[in-house]
This record gives structure tokens, C-alpha cells and sequence, in this order.
């Protein structure tokens, strides 16, 4: 077993998006351009949960949703078949402010895909970028808009975001 | 989730977790050819060589769009137009194919084991376009996914495969894909294009078209392979279409959700009746935009790399 030590725990996830959810509302004054767009696995459950605090914040339901970036990723050829997850989107981002939403903020290159991806669904007005983690180590220049809580790693641990997992509180732990 | 195949030989050495992964995989990939840019840059650089040494239009157009749509190259190479009619080797083509240092081969051959040759002296990925009477795995991957797409499953539904089952590779392949998803899979037709031998593929045998349709949750044609039968194996087309065709009354006797599959091309009027061949039960045109889909996705998983590896 890896040893592990907890990052943020369910009641600091909560807390964590609620700011976010906040700094979206204030930097965003447009509130109806505002488009959620969560990244698979644990991105598009996160997006859920902020639409839902924002439409509380500007009493207006904030639309969200679904991107798979797996096949706009420039590592496919150095790894086994990742698995794909349907992408759904039920708005047209055009004109639109798209604030993508991802768990973890490491390398960059998902965002760099996520980016990619859009971009074949229209021409948003603006991008964000919204992540519950920043854990450092960039390989590109990709900076995140939102954060939820920065957490210096070594590269070789790895940052678990795990949600709505039956029996297990929601937690976000680092692995050495 | 689980694939680290090279080639798509068949269907017959896939797990059932391995066709189900194709599966998953096709409905992501489905939806990019519902969008308004229908095309993704997952094999970008790639280059997928269509080596069809036996006639098709459904399969091979479904091939090149699937590999367009994945953004790789593709070169399609037919039999009349080749070096095969000056009496160049089936290695030696493919040899020639890879100096030119294509990534896919997906190859129609009418020798049945094409396929497992040429992936045994080619670095290429092999993927069986239809060999012979032997297999078609993507017909029988997208054949799979479309029921799993309208039944919401496949374990325990009744499928009753119809026709000529001796000399079909599509008949073969879905008899492996379905009964390994755990259908039950009933194959019907006259005694001479289905022996009893195919009891031992794990299906029921039977003669009576109205008894193996009584059941079924899919029905699934088949036409005759006029071009693989050596000698004739029933007496008149007439009398096929009479005792083995889908007309209305037949379909009548069938439960009323039974859905009707027909890999193409369809014969109208001698295995299946005109007007229920676009009825509203027929699935025929969606299992050729679920082809496509189907066909996208093992392009992808083939490509996939080299081992288990994180995402980050």
C-alpha cells in the first residue's frame, strides 16, 4: 500500500468549491454567457456540483456539460486505449463563456486536449480554467483561472480526487 | 475496461470484457459523427491501407470514412486494379504495403485465415475486413452494439439468425460476439445451408421458420452467398423466399418488439419482403451508421499503445 495523507477532506471539497463557485460569479458579470464543461473522470461531477452552487448564487440555472478529451490527447500512442466516455454537450459554446472544469491541474496537456475539443463544437468567447487541484509541474503553458487549493508535490506522487463513491466520503489524498 | 490486441483477427479469440470495450468505445465515437465537425485527431499521422482482394462497397467505404474521421491517411487498394491480376503474391503486396510504412491493413480476402497470415509476416496491425466463410468481427461488433443500443442489453435476448449460415462470416462472427455477451442464439434456414454441426458453436438448430421466430427478440438476415455456394443448395430461389422469407405474415407470428437486422446487401423480395425491409422495426440503415462508428473504435484501440499507463 502507497502511503497516503488526506489533501482535503468532504467538508473541505464543499468549502473549496463554494469559493471557486464564487470567483466564477465575480469574475463572469455576464452570468447568462457562462457555460460549465466538466472533463472526465471526476471533472464532469464537479461541474455538476458547481453549476449548482452558481445557479444559486445568480438564480439562473447554469448549463453543463460533458467533454471527452481522450482523443485529442497527444500521448495516445505511448499508452494503452484509454477509456472514452460520451461526450455531451446540450448547448452551442459560441459565444459563449466556457469555464472547463478539471479534478487535477498537473501537466497541462488534458487542458491542452480539452482546448482542442472545444474547439470542434464552436468558437467560445472566452475559455477558464476551473480545478479543484493545481499540484505543479507543468510541461505547457497552461495556468489555471480558478483553484480550488494549490498543493506542492513531488513529481512522482500522484493526487486523488475521489467522489460519489458508495461508501467513502469524498476525499482528495496524495500518494507518495 | 480492457484491450491490448495488435490485430482484430476475429471474434472468436475476443473475451467478453474485450467486445464489450469495443462497445463502450463505439458510442463515444458515435457522437463525433453527430457533430458539426465529424472528424477527431486521434490517428493523426497514421496511415490505414484498404487491401480488398474481394469486391465490397459497404464495408470498405465504411472503412475509409471510419479512418478519415480518425484524421489518418488512407490508400484503398482493390483487386482488379492491383498487381495480384500480374501475379504478385498476397505477402509480397502487403510486404510492399508496409515499405511504404503503412500502420493498419485492414484486409477482405475470400481464403478463409488471410488475415492470420498476413499478421504473422507483416509489423502492420492486422484487422479482418471478411475472410472467406470464416469471420467479419467489425460486422458482428456493430451488429452487437446496435442491439445493446435498442434492447439496452444483450445477455439473455433470443436471436434468431435466418439464412444462409453455412457460407457466412457474418453468421459466424455473431454466433461467437452473442452467445460470449450470453444471448441465445437460434440459427434457421434450409438443412444444407444449416447443418447440425453449428450446435457445437453453442446455438439451437432449427428448420421451421415459424418456431425460431416465435421467441426471437432480434431477428437477423441473412442473404444467400450465391458467389461461395460450389454446387446448388436448395431447388429454386422461389421456393426460398416461400418457406424461408420474411414476409408480413410472418413477422406477424413474432413478438411484437422483434427487431430486424440485415448486414447488406439486402436482396428485396427473396429474404425479406420490400415493404419490411423499411419498416419501422427494421434496424438495417442504423446498422450502417453504427458500422462506422464501430469501425472507428477499433482503429482507435488497435492504436492504443504500448502497456497500462496512467493518465495524467
Amino acid at each position: 500500500m502507497p502511503e497516503t495523507s488526506v489533501i482535503l477532506n468532504a467538508h473541505a471539497i464543499q468549502r473549496a468549491l463554494t469559493r471557486v463557485a464564487h470567483e466564477i460569479a465575480e469574475r463572469n458579470e455576464a452570468s447568462a454567457e457562462v457555460v460549465l464543461v466538466g472533463i472526465p473522470l471526476v471533472g464532469d461531477a464537479l461541474a455538476f456540483r458547481l453549476g449548482k452552487i452558481l445557479s444559486e448564487i445568480w438564480k439562473l440555472p447554469v448549463p453543463v456539460g460533458v467533454l471527452d478529451v481522450s482523443m485529442h490527447r497527444d500521448d495516445l500512442d505511448q499508452r494503452a486505449a484509454p477509456t472514452i466516455h460520451p461526450t455531451v454537450m446540450p448547448f452551442d459554446v459560441t459565444g459563449r463563456t466556457v469555464v472547463m472544469v478539471d479534478d487535477v491541474l498537473f501537466t497541462g496537456r488534458t487542458t491542452r486536449a480539452a482546448m482542442d475539443a472545444l474547439n470542434d463544437f464552436g468558437r467560445p468567447k472566452k475559455i477558464q480554467l476551473a480545478v479543484l487541484v493545481d499540484r505543479g509541474h507543468r510541461e505547457l503553458p497552461v495556468r489555471a483561472d480558478f483553484v480550488g487549493k494549490n498543493v506542492p508535490t513531488a513529481i512522482t506522487e500522484k493526487v486523488r480526487v475521489r467522489l460519489d463513491i458508495p461508501g467513502h466520503a469524498d476525499e482528495v489524498v496524495l500518494e507518495k | 475496461m480492457s484491450w491490448n490486441k495488435k490485430h482484430l483477427l476475429d471474434i472468436e479469440s475476443l473475451t467478453a470484457d474485450e467486445i464489450v470495450t469495443v462497445l463502450d468505445t463505439a458510442r463515444a465515437f458515435k457522437a463525433v459523427s453527430e457533430r458539426a465537425i465529424k472528424k477527431v485527431p486521434a490517428l493523426r499521422g497514421r496511415t490505414v491501407v484498404n487491401l480488398f482482394i474481394e469486391p465490397s462497397t459497404r464495408t470498405r467505404i465504411s472503412f475509409e470514412l471510419a479512418a478519415q474521421r480518425l484524421t489518418a491517411d488512407i490508400v484503398n487498394f482493390s483487386a482488379d486494379a492491383s498487381s495480384f491480376k500480374k501475379g504478385e503474391t498476397l505477402k509480397d503486396t502487403a510486404r510492399n504495403l508496409e515499405a511504404l510504412n503503412a500502420d493498419f491493413i485492414v484486409i477482405r480476402h475470400s481464403a478463409s485465415g488471410a488475415p492470420h497470415f498476413l499478421s504473422r509476416v507483416v509489423n502492420a496491425s492486422i484487422i479482418n475486413a471478411g475472410d472467406g466463410a470464416h469471420e467479419h468481427p467489425t460486422q458482428a461488433l456493430l451488429d452487437a452494439f446496435t442491439i445493446r443500443e435498442h434492447k439496452g442489453k444483450i445477455a439473455g435476448l433470443n436471436v434468431t439468425i435466418l439464412g444462409d449460415i453455412l457460407y457466412s462470416r457474418v453468421a459466424r462472427s455473431n454466433i461467437w460476439a452473442l452467445t460470449k455477451l450470453g444471448a441465445k442464439v437460434t440459427l434457421c434456414g434450409p438443412s444444407t445451408l444449416v447443418p447440425k454441426t453449428f450446435e457445437q458453436m453453442g446455438c439451437r438448430v432449427m428448420h421451421d421458420v415459424d418456431e425460431a421466430l416465435r421467441d426471437a427478440d432480434i431477428i437477423h438476415l441473412l442473404r444467400i452467398q450465391h458467389e461461395r455456394q460450389r454446387k446448388t443448395m436448395f431447388p429454386s430461389i422461389g421456393e426460398y423466399t416461400s418457406l424461408f422469407g420474411l414476409n408480413k405474415a410472418r413477422l406477424a407470428k413474432t413478438k411484437p418488439d422483434a427487431l430486424i437486422m440485415h448486414p447488406g446487401p439486402v436482396n428485396r423480395g427473396v429474404e425479406i419482403d420490400s415493404e419490411i425491409a423499411d419498416c419501422g422495426r427494421s434496424l438495417i440503415l442504423e446498422q450502417v451508421t453504427n458500422g462506422l462508428a464501430a469501425r472507428m473504435a477499433v482503429l482507435f484501440l488497435l492504436n492504443g499503445g504500448k502497456g497500462p499507463q496512467e493518465v495524467v
